[in-house]
């Protein structure tokens, strides 16, 4: 589990970690593809492990899309920059949501069949349900791919250098919007990969994005803004603390663990784990 | 700069007072309790707004978890009520106590945080506490407390025969939050509020005690917005966890001053006038299909304004204002 919360934080930790934008859509953007992957499989009868790519690569359009028709502008205002992404952000995800009820009204939908669903399997005794397993799988090269992609390729350094100065960047001869632009459709490719593998086990409904945003940030933050091991990090560790609490506290209070463990640490690490902003 | 400064307060003041006594006058007009309905709930969400902007606007530590002193008004209140008997008003003042005293405790931790991890925690801990008060059975868990009816009175602060009171309270909860607001922004408070705001560190090194005045700043806040919740409480006549705690109450609170104008003194008054009777129009209106319409439009306004306007609306205004205003 604590890896799927991973999963949905590593798009994040691109966009909120890495290019310090607030992106409070974030939960929306893993509703739209949990509702891809759905309706690939509705219509045309995909396994969402297949659909899988398509989602993300849908995800990746539509990430830059809200990079170069919104958040750009967000980006550019002169005061309080800050709270202009978060409101424009978080404008943008009621929209979508009321977007997602117009269109796909406000009823719990599931995929009943597929590959993965319902099936367990045996590790040494332990047994585990395979859609989180391949949820872990999935999450473990994807932040492998992207610590890679962001210390060992020219495009990392530009994005990195990007947020650092924008203006010198410029100088260089990079396109700010272009690496951002990139770096947003990776973000939501990443989280559209998690809505994939979700929509196998998880109900679809219209906010069911809220429910996973909070845990994502919290995620992000407990690990460090600015570093892909934090995020991995953080992932880890809030499904362990998950697990934990949901051990000693009743369910409904299974969350405090995680919200409790995020002060603990802020407080002797004001920037988190391993942050370096 | 002085002189126009001085000048600008007591416009200000003029203009205050002759709009609270326009709306004062306003239920001579509007009878329809529909209309009235939105009334209150605008002056509300100007008030709440108005306190929220102390903090997160003056003292630029942006909260948004400011739910949680809400709540923790109208549970306070509710509980007193409900379980003792006491007094609608003394619980009221006491959630506002209650809440200015978390406010300072959770600020000795918070305030060394900077930026997101500020804000995060802000929104982490109004988590905490909604959660707390779903699974808390006594002050009725996730099912909330039904105020019992006890008749029409200033007293008991409980009326159901007629809107009004609950207009005119509001509209003094705003009145409050505004004078407080204005009688701040001139004092020693203030001006260490946007030095700490602009710069913490030059501001520390001139002297200011930083923490000190984030503290002061928080407990203002806090006991205003708790008020406010008691205010709702009474209202509404129902509360449960969701419906007072929920983050979606943190960002209600920040976007009337967010698109009026952050740090501004006119700019919550102005937010929550424009947006709130535009939310519940735009709900009642177009919201009756239960598809979702009303969201469309009302976030599309959201990241329309905030694009359009980042300074607020009150930057419409600014030619009329010298530069001050904004600051």
């Amino acid at each position: 589990m604590g890896l799927l919360y991973g999963l949905i934080a590593v798009g994040l930790a691109l966009i909120f970690g890495l290019m310090d934008v607030t992106n409070f859509a974030h939960g929306e953007f893993l509703m739209i593809a949990m509702y891809l992957s759905f309706f690939l499989f509705a219509f045309f009868a995909i396994d969402p492990l297949l659909s899988a790519p398509l989602v993300a690569a849908a995800l990746f359009i539509f990430g830059a899309v809200v990079y170069l028709l919104l958040v750009r502008f967000a980006m550019r205002a002169k005061a309080n920059a800050g709270m202009v992404q978060i409101f424009t952000t978080f404008g943008l995800a009621i929209v979508m949501r009321g977007l997602a009820q117009y269109f796909f009204t406000p009823d719990y939908r599931s995929i009943p069949q597929s590959w993965l669903g319902g099936k367990t399997i045996s590790i040494g005794g332990i047994f585990l349900p395979e859609p989180q397993l391949v949820g872990a799988l999935v999450s473990i090269a994807a932040f492998a791919a992207l610590y890679f992609f962001i210390h060992r390729t020219d495009f990392g350094r530009a994005l990195e250098a990007t947020r650092e100065d924008p203006g010198a960047v410029a100088l260089v001869g990079i396109d700010k919007n272009r690496v951002f632009a990139f770096g947003w459709g990776l973000g939501a490719a990443l989280v559209g990969l998690a809505g994939a593998i979700m929509a196998v086990f998880f109900y679809i409904y219209p906010d069911v994005g809220a429910s996973f945003a909070l845990i994502a940030y919290v995620t992000v933050a407990l690990g460090g803004f600015g570093s892909v091991f934090g995020a991995f990090a953080g992932g880890i560790i809030v499904g362990l603390v998950e697990a934990v609490t949901a051990l000693v506290l009743p369910p409904s209070l299974k969350s405090v663990g995680i919200y409790a463990v995020y002060l603990l640490v802020v407080f002797i690490r004001p920037r988190g784990l391993f942050g370096s902003i | 700069m002085d002189k126009n400064f001085a000048a600008r307060r007591r416009r200000d003041l003029i203009i205050a007072a002759v709009l609270a006594g326009l709306a004062a006058l306003a239920p001579l007009f509007v009878k329809d309790v529909y209309v009235q309905n939105i009334l209150i709930l605008t002056l509300m969400y100007a008030a709440l707004s108005q306190s929220w902007n102390i903090l997160s606007g003056y003292c630029g530590q942006i909260s948004l978890g400011h739910a949680l002193y809400f709540g923790i008004g109208a549970y306070t209140t509710e509980l007193l009520f409900t379980k003792f008997g006491v007094l609608p008003w003394f619980g009221m003042v006491g959630g506002g106590v209650i809440a200015a005293l978390i406010a300072m405790g959770l600020g000795y931790p918070f305030f060394r945080l900077r930026g997101h991890y500020f804000v995060i925690a802000t929104i982490v801990i109004a988590e905490i506490g909604l959660l707390l008060f779903q699974n808390w059975e006594w002050a009725g868990a996730a099912m909330g407390i039904t105020i019992p009816i006890r008749g029409d009175s200033w007293l008991k602060f409980q009326f159901l025969r007629t809107k009004l009171p609950y207009f005119y309270f509001a509209l003094a909860l705003c009145c409050l939050a505004w004078f407080v607001t204005w009688w701040l922004e001139d004092s020693k408070w203030g001006f260490w509020w946007r030095a700490v705001k602009d710069n913490p560190e030059a501001a520390e090194s001139l002297g200011v005690v930083v923490f000190n005045s984030k503290m002061g700043a928080a407990a203002v806040s806090a006991f205003l917005v708790a008020i406010g919740g008691a205010f709702y409480a009474q209202f509404l006549a129902y509360i449960d966890p969701e419906s007072v705690m929920g983050f979606q109450f943190s960002l209600l609170m920040a976007l009337p001053a967010v698109l009026g104008g952050i740090g501004t003194l006119w700019g919550p008054v102005l937010g929550a006038a424009i947006l709130i009777p535009m939310t519940e129009l735009t709900r009642s209106y177009i919201g009756g299909s239960g598809r979702g319409v009303d969201l469309i439009v009302y976030g599309a306004l959201i990241v329309a304004i905030s694009l359009a306007l980042p300074r607020g609306l009150v930057s419409l205004f600014s030619r009329a204002k010298p530069k001050g205003a904004t600051r």
